[in-house]
């Protein structure tokens, strides 16, 4: 049996959803965008385009949510399957978008460059656990306009699994989707085998800006997979409730998928988002608050009533460096998560309320999605009845160790975790020279980084890109783009 | 030799039976006992022992190797004497007087088996002069004991003493384990090693013998 959790059921659910359909069919949503206004004024809603400002219709909801796709899956550079978001399947990726990095050696937050993000890149290609990459940092040695594109850009180049990533600017889009294009070849084949998830983001509370809607109606028009970030702040520009919280959180997601399904029926999204308590004693947004991420499991139940996939940024901490609260938040957090079954489970390697990348506890991550994996497998029977033979067996050989009972099921029933985790006994733990789990964790990313094979994208894609990178950088007068080592 | 790089393949894959006709295979082709021993069984193990150490391997499998070279060894043994091949050494093992547990005490055993020592096991709750008679009837060259409790292993005290009273504790070696006990403590009551678990006392007591 799988197990799981719950916090709703169906008839809080169902209120929560009513609720928010009152909002949205009363209030209405705040859109600052013509384009998208445009598109609900070609299907009769209610548009006040002077105030940016549209009342929606119960049916045309209901539209939308009848033509998201229920499932959909993900590929990585090569075409092969990585990613089904489906029931309760699970995955992970790595927290996205940070400004800061940090840095092992000085234990400072900086901005990071690109050998940062390359290192994060070859790290992340070798990570079991973590089914896809996402554009984690924000790279500070390029011109900030294509500092959005040039994440994917070099995750496309390094890496060959799939791409949690999103835009900055509208202008963006297009060498966005450009570089998708040339890893597949055709709009069609881009379509078939989706290669990223954008990440488009409301504006608490009850708004989309120009950039994000159009992010959503632009990935649209390329069947390319959104997630929806709505981030209501529960007790600051949301109700202090989490139900109150929730209601918020559904009518912009609502929102969302109502103008990504008015603009192509059958884009297919997640249901996901990144709402926080509000702390107001340190006037923070803290991911790794229980709160947080109850919200989140509870949405992902509405997202799984709707039918829909789900996602959350959860599985991360607030903590300053990689400490017990690192692994304390984190852990809890993609424990609930892969009980709850979120299918994209954003988080690892993010600290700091999802403003500092680190790498070493990336990889720390890494080992707790391997151990909650395993925890969601949950527990089966594997010969187990009639329980007789074995205990035979066990009180004649004394021990089980070489059971053929045991060589079977050793490594389904049990995970052997990576170096990071110290099982060693004291004794060997100190011949294995007293190393934390901070220095562990270097020692293994220092590991990965040189033990990198470069990805097996084809040469001349990755010329494409280069190509299509270096005529984006001279647009906006970055002449050459940083040396990659 | 082919047939001794087979019988370490095999060996490796923990195939007890393929060990075993392969070993009289190679007997029956007057490929010398010590060859054997060197060659296959000990070359074979000497690979599983290094995959064991970098994680490659784990215990079940390090086992199932063991298994499978007591039986090469039980065909080669009755040659050592017509050889005058040594064994790699024996051992006498049990766990010390008062104390019953020896789960930890029998993996030792099985390791040091499947490395090739002669060992005899003494069981649990081993009074002090039983090891020590042991040992010298058997020629043994090291004891090992075990003890989970902290009030049983000052019991391992008595032994090391008793062999320093008979002038034995220069030719008899011994080595502790165990989870209360540590390198400090074998120190503290003249032990020559401490192991801290069953795969390191193997190598130990090589060094000892």
């Amino acid at each position: 049996m799988r197990p799981t959790i719950e916090f709703l059921g169906k008839n809080l659910i169902q209120q929560i959803v009513s609720e928010a359909y009152q909002i949205l069919c009363t209030l209405g949503i705040e859109i600052h965008n013509k384009n998208v206004l445009e598109i609900f004024c070609d299907h009769g809603v209610e548009v006040d385009v002077d105030k940016n400002h549209v009342i929606f219709k119960e049916d045309i909801i209901q539209k939308a949510l009848k033509s998201a796709p229920k499932s959909f899956k993900l590929y990585d550079v090569n075409g092969n399957e990585t990613n089904d978001f489906s029931g309760y399947n699970v995955h992970f990726t790595p927290g996205s978008t940070s400004i800061n990095v940090l840095d092992y050696k000085t234990k400072q937050i900086r901005k990071p460059v690109t050998d940062d993000y390359i290192n994060y890149v070859k790290v992340v290609s070798q990570l079991e656990h973590i089914a896809s990459q996402s554009t984690a940092l924000i790279p500070a040695d390029v011109h900030e306009n294509i500092s959005d594109s040039y994440r994917l850009f070099l995750s496309l180049l390094y890496c060959e699994k799939p791409v949690v990533t999103g835009t900055f600017t509208i202008d963006s889009f297009e060498i966005m989707k450009d570089f998708q294009l040339a890893v597949r070849g055709t709009e069609k084949a881009l379509k078939e085998k989706p290669l990223t998830v954008f990440s488009c983001c409301p504006t608490s509370p009850l708004k989309w800006s120009d950039v994000t809607s159009q992010n959503v109606v632009d990935c649209a028009r390329y069947s390319i997979p959104v997630e929806f970030i709505s981030m209501p702040l529960a007790g600051f520009m949301a109700p202090v409730t989490l139900v109150g919280t929730l209601i918020q959180h559904t009518a912009e997601t609502l929102s969302g998928i109502v103008i990504s399904q008015l603009t192509n029926p059958g884009t297919p999204m997640l249901y996901g988002g990144s709402p926080a308590i509000f702390d107001v004693r340190f006037e923070t947004t803290p991911m790794g608050a229980i709160e947080t991420m109850m919200i989140d499991c509870a949405y992902n139940e509405i997202g799984k009533y709707l039918g829909l996939p789900t996602q959350a940024y959860i599985a991360l901490s607030d903590a300053k460096q990689l400490n017990a609260q690192a692994g304390l938040e984190s852990g809890i957090g993609a424990t609930l998560a892969a009980l709850a079954g979120i299918n994209n489970i954003s988080g690892p390697g993010m600290l700091d309320f999802e403003s500092c990348f680190s790498i070493e506890k990336l990889v720390v991550d890494n080992e707790i999605c391997k151990q909650v994996l395993r925890l969601v497998k949950g527990i089966e029977p594997k010969e187990d009845f009639p329980a007789l033979p074995i205990f035979e067996e066990l009180l004649k050989e004394k021990h089980l160790l070489i059971s053929e009972h045991t060589r079977k099921y050793l490594r389904e029933e049990h995970i052997f975790p990576g170096p990071v985790i110290n099982r060693a006994n004291r004794a060997r733990w100190k011949e294995m020279g007293e190393f934390i789990l901070e220095e562990r964790a270097h020692m293994e990313v220092e590991e990965l980084v040189n033990s990198y094979k470069p990805s097996t994208l084809a040469e001349d894609t990755k010329k494409v890109l280069i190509n299509l990178m270096e005529k984006e950088g001279e647009k906006y007068g970055q002449t050459s783009l940083p040396d990659r080592h | 030799m082919k047939i001794l790089k087979q019988v370490a393949e095999y060996l490796e894959k923990g195939d007890r039976e393929r060990v075993y006709e392969l070993t009289r295979q190679a007997i029956e082709q007057n490929v010398s006992a010590r060859q054997i021993l060197d060659e296959g069984l000990i070359a074979g193990m000497k690979v599983v022992g290094d995959r064991f150490r970098k994680h490659e391997i784990f215990l079940p499998e390090v086992l199932m190797a063991a298994r499978a070279m007591n039986a090469g060894m039980d065909l080669i043994k009755p040659l050592f004497i017509k050889e005058g091949v040594t064994a790699i050494g024996k051992i006498v093992i049990g766990t010390v007087y008062g104390d019953l547990h020896d789960l930890g005490k029998n993996l030792a055993g099985v390791m040091l088996k499947g490395a090739g020592f002669d060992v005899i096991d003494l069981g649990n709750n081993v009074p002090a002069q039983k090891f020590v008679e042991t040992a010298e009837k058997e020629n043994a060259t090291v004891i090992g004991m075990s003890a989970l409790l902290t009030t049983t292993m000052m019991e391992m005290k008595n032994v090391t003493n008793l062999l320093k009273d008979k002038g034995l504790d220069k030719s008899i070696k011994t080595i502790i384990g165990g989870a209360p006990v540590s390198e400090e403590y074998a120190k503290s009551i003249g032990a020559d090693a401490y192991a801290y678990d069953a795969a390191s006392g193997v190598e130990l007591v090589k060094q000892l013998v």
